[in-house]
């Protein structure tokens, strides 16, 4: 869209392969169909269940059993998303972006096959290419895993109601669907092979496991999933083995779901038939700091890029920038650096910066001073909700003028609190700033 | 001789316990004058002052509560099956609002003692300069001296009194969050923010709920940002009437009230019966039992408060005063608490650290929060001049409303800044859901002296509703659409 606006001759070409169990959508990638979008609607359904809750301590009275319909939910989200893909298709029409629903791929120098749904090839040239193919999930490798089991790809659409689920993983995905199914009524375990949020501050992911323990998630910790099997009639059989030794357990559930990591589209577009290099174990594209691949016609943004954070917010702007390079005479950079994010767990966390572990590995733990704080919501004391949950932390360099490097904050509307911190951080934050500042009373950012 | 104390401090609200449990952490002998003195209807409370009993935290869990009926029916389109009716029960929450409000006040006293700070429940006024008399409520008199004295005594609701009724009738914020029984149909005369707030609340708890307004809304904040507020207020169901202001206050054979108002615009004079009005008309600051003449503490002619400089000093030596009740300072519970502490910090800690009262973020709390820092569009034309500064806007809607169905149309945001090269950010104003939580981290970001290019290299969280601030680009200036559109 950017490009278009300087005049540029621009296609893009968008293809959803379809899931092993068939599901695909419409165009705008993974955040609108099937990432950030649909699960933080799914998310502030749970959250609007545990309303029902609070509100009858603020006086609300209705009757007693409340139940969650998934069907209502599913669909009131895809239609939101098929506004959305609607709405992309009209945008790029309007601003002249010519749209291929084709999956592409290199042929030859400036030259790209694009294959439809039906298989009819066509041939296109440009002077530049912009790869941004993102990722899809992992599967785990073992007997029946594409058969039976699910992905965040099929969750969001998934046409009945997952009933008693397995949640086999530990990255923000898998927590974030837990949250959410459990918070929806379901019966969630989730089946961890070691540590939860592995690259986030592993403090503040304890503290998330436990409060989702404690919320009627059961964990299962140091195992792996080794078959999946049909089960009793509507159900699936995992077998499971220890991590730390022989022990396999067994299990049935309704449905798994299988969040384990994704791996990058950029294995089967050709990429080495114009030469540009990948990270061969990840798949990876490395990029210098203007997103150029070692193909000086070809650059590359969002989830696919090596080292760096897979987040919608960066893959716009990364891509934003690059343009205003190319076409308008720009020169600024997209600053990847203090890059705030927020898990939608059912305890929110947003971060900004170093966790404390990686702070103390670049300073040395005599040169950070680590503030922090418990805090009980106003909203929480009336229905009596956990008053020792919620926390918050700041990492500070002492020896740059105690500066604000990291910022965490576990609790309600992480994502809105965080925002602001971000863009202080950005202005070089320190704490007597941060101190000098004045709060808005009551909310929990102060 | 010699003073009892190091610091009395007359006030135990905000301001008041800051600075005394500051104070006390430097081994300084510590007292806290505190006493309420009922509202005309008879309403007292305990230790906490303002913002704990009749302010921000009863007002902030009632707001909740008209949020959480939305939630209810927001849950609907998510999939929750409720059955109807749905109704609130105004005594539930009032008992668990004051239920939390009581565990505060204990919360305080039990600091105080924590703290070796005394603590006396009496109402205080000064003999000399450095002696306070307390009285108790049965009459007993208690003498007090003290090296350093600071008033913190706060405000309390203005009462109409040229409207006939209006005192024997009327309630006052004061009143409203410790009625036992529903409110009912009510009326709030007046906009400031506490009237807004509150009309807000009981609408959103099924209260059919009427604000009568003379002039313009929140005076002193952007009133574009106000317009809005009241707009969606109006969408929400609040009913307001504009450019009246009301004449008496009767009571009906059935116990009701009957107000009787007149339209500026129209001439014509208007009734109608209420259960409950509740006047909004400013507050007046708590100094006429003080004894101020005595000591010679200036107070400004117009609006009764204390006058204090940067210090917090007053025109007496020794004496000095703190939150609401001084002279320009914004009525805010973070500031008194800030001004409190630092002065503790300055008189007994060896600082030289005055409290910088610009910059100071405020959130309104009605159904459609609005919060704001730094400088309106208006406050900023007419300091700089429109053609130095340069407003970028953006309408937005939040996508929790999107499955919910909820209009969004008053969801807006505006930045304020210089035009000149380093494009400094002189005002940010947001309204939408959890606007406080928005705008506190950009108010530090204000404090550091943030410029838009800042703002702008900084990556948004998606998907949330305050990402929206760091992509602003369209400007007031260009006429375009500022609608976002898209992910």
């Amino acid at each position: 869209q950017e490009a278009a606006k300087y005049g540029k001759k621009v296609m893009v070409l968008d293809f959803v392969t379809p899931t092993p169990l068939g599901n695909s959508w419409g165009l705008g990638g993974t955040c609108v169909n099937v990432g950030c979008i649909p699960k933080k609607l799914m998310h502030q359904a749970a959250l609007l269940g545990q309303a029902l809750q609070d509100s009858r301590k603020f006086g609300w009275q209705f009757r007693e059993e409340v139940k969650h319909n998934w069907m209502t939910m599913t669909e009131s989200v895809q239609n939101y998303v098929g506004s959305l893909n609607w709405g992309y298709r009209v945008a790029l029409r309007e601003k002249n972006v010519t749209y291929e629903n084709a999956y592409g791929e290199f042929v030859g120098p400036h030259t790209i096959k694009a294959t439809n749904k039906r298989g009819v090839e066509k041939l296109y040239t440009a002077e530049r290419f912009l790869i941004a193919t993102g990722e899809r999930p992992r599967y785990l490798g073992i007997p029946g895993d594409k058969e039976y089991c699910i992905s965040s790809d099929d969750l969001f659409s998934l046409p009945y109601c997952p009933g008693k689920t397995l949640v086999v993983g530990a990255s923000y995905v898998a927590l974030e669907c837990a949250g959410f199914l459990a918070g929806l009524g379901l019966d969630v375990t989730v089946m961890v092979r070691s540590i939860l949020l592995r690259g986030f501050d592993q403090d503040i992911a304890n503290k998330i496991g436990e409060y989702m323990e404690e919320h009627g998630i059961n964990f299962i910790r140091q195992f792996v999933p080794i078959k999946i099997e049909k089960g009793t009639p509507g159900r699936l059989r995992v077998i499971a083995k220890s991590t730390k030794g022989n022990q396999i357990i067994e299990g049935e559930y309704n449905t798994v779901l299988l969040a384990i990591g994704r791996r990058c589209m950029t294995r089967k577009i050709g990429l080495d038939k114009v030469g540009v290099k990948i990270n061969e174990k990840t798949g990876k594209i490395p990029v210098n700091d203007e997103e150029q691949t070692n193909v000086p016609y070809i650059y590359a943004v969002g989830d696919i890029l090596q080292d760096k954070l897979e987040l919608t917010p960066l893959a716009i702007q990364a891509g934003r920038l690059l343009v205003q390079r190319l076409y308008a005479g720009a020169t600024s950079k997209c600053d990847y650096a203090n890059v705030p994010t927020t898990v939608f767990t059912p305890l929110e966390y947003g971060a900004c910066g170093y966790s404390e572990e990686t702070a103390v590995e670049k300073f040395g733990e005599k040169n950070i001073e680590v503030y922090h704080s418990h805090f009980w919501p106003l909203e929480w004391t009336v229905p009596s909700r956990d008053n020792n949950k919620c926390y918050a932390k700041i990492i500070c360099n002492i020896q740059d003028n105690e500066r604000v490097i990291g910022f965490h904050i576990l609790g309600p509307n992480a994502g809105e609190v965080t925002q602001g911190f971000a863009a202080a951080m950005k202005c070089g934050l320190t704490k007597e700033q941060l101190d000098s500042t004045i709060g808005i009373h009551p909310v929990c950012a102060e | 001789g010699k003073n009892e104390y190091d610091l009395l401090i007359i006030g135990g609200g905000s301001g008041g316990l800051a600075c005394a449990k500051e104070a006390a952490k430097f081994g300084r002998k510590v007292a806290v004058l505190d006493y309420v003195e009922p509202s005309p209807q008879g309403t007292k409370w305990g230790l906490g002052g303002t913002c704990v009993n009749v302010g921000c935290i009863p007002k902030k869990l009632m707001h909740q509560a008209a949020l959480l009926g939305s939630a209810i029916k927001d849950a609907q389109h998510y999939g929750w099956n409720i059955a109807q009716p749905v109704h609130h029960t105004w005594s539930v929450m009032a008992q668990a609002v004051q239920n939390y409000v009581k565990s505060l006040n204990w919360g305080h006293r039990v600091q105080l003692q924590d703290k070796k700070v005394k603590y006396f429940n009496m109402k205080g006024s000064f003999s000399d300069p450095h002696t306070i008399r307390g009285l108790t409520k049965a009459g007993k008199e208690t003498i007090v001296t003290a090296e350093n004295i600071v008033i913190a005594t706060g405000g309390r609701p203005k009462y109409p009194m040229h409207i006939a009724g209006a005192l024997e009738y009327g309630i006052t914020s004061d009143d409203l969050f410790w009625l036992k029984e529903s409110p009912g149909k009510t009326l709030t005369p007046f906009v400031f923010n506490v009237s807004l707030e509150c009309a807000g609340f009981l609408t959103g708890i099924g209260l059919e709920t009427t604000v009568m307004m003379r002039s313009i809304p929140l005076r002193g904040f952007d009133q574009q940002m106000a317009s809005l507020v009241t707009e969606h207020m109006e969408s929400y169901g609040t009913k307001f009437l504009k450019r009246c202001f009301p004449t008496k206050v009767e009571k009906t054979e059935s116990n009701r009230l009957q107000v009787t108002w007149k339209n500026t615009d129209l001439r014509t004079e208007i009734t109608d019966s209420f259960d409950t009005v509740m006047w909004a008309v400013g507050r007046a600051p708590d100094t006429e039992t003080l004894n101020l003449e005595t000591v010679g503490v200036k107070t400004n002619s117009e609006t009764g408060k204390i006058i204090v400089d940067a210090s917090e000093a007053t025109s007496v030596p020794h004496i000095y005063a703190v939150g609401d009740i001084t002279e320009g300072r914004p009525e805010l519970t973070p500031t008194a608490i800030a001004a409190g502490k630092l002065l503790a910090q300055r008189l007994f800690g060896q600082s030289s650290e005055l409290m910088d009262y610009d910059n100071v973020p405020t959130t309104v709390f009605t159904p459609l929060e609005y919060g704001c820092v730094g400088l309106s569009e208006e406050a900023a034309v007419q300091c700089y001049g429109s053609d130095n500064i340069e407003v970028y806007h953006a309408y937005y809607k939040p996508l929790e409303f999107t499955v919910a169905e909820r209009d969004a149309a008053q969801c807006y945001m505006k930045m304020v800044c210089l035009r000149e090269r380093d494009q400094r950010i002189l005002g940010l104003h947001f309204i939408g859901p959890n606007a406080g939580e928005v705008i506190q981290g950009f108010a530090l970001g204000i404090k550091c002296g943030a410029t838009y290019p800042q703002l702008m290299k900084t990556i948004g969280i998606h998907p949330t509703c305050a990402e929206e601030i760091t992509k602003l680009h369209i400007t007031k200036g260009s006429g375009l659409d500022a609608t976002v559109t898209g992910c």
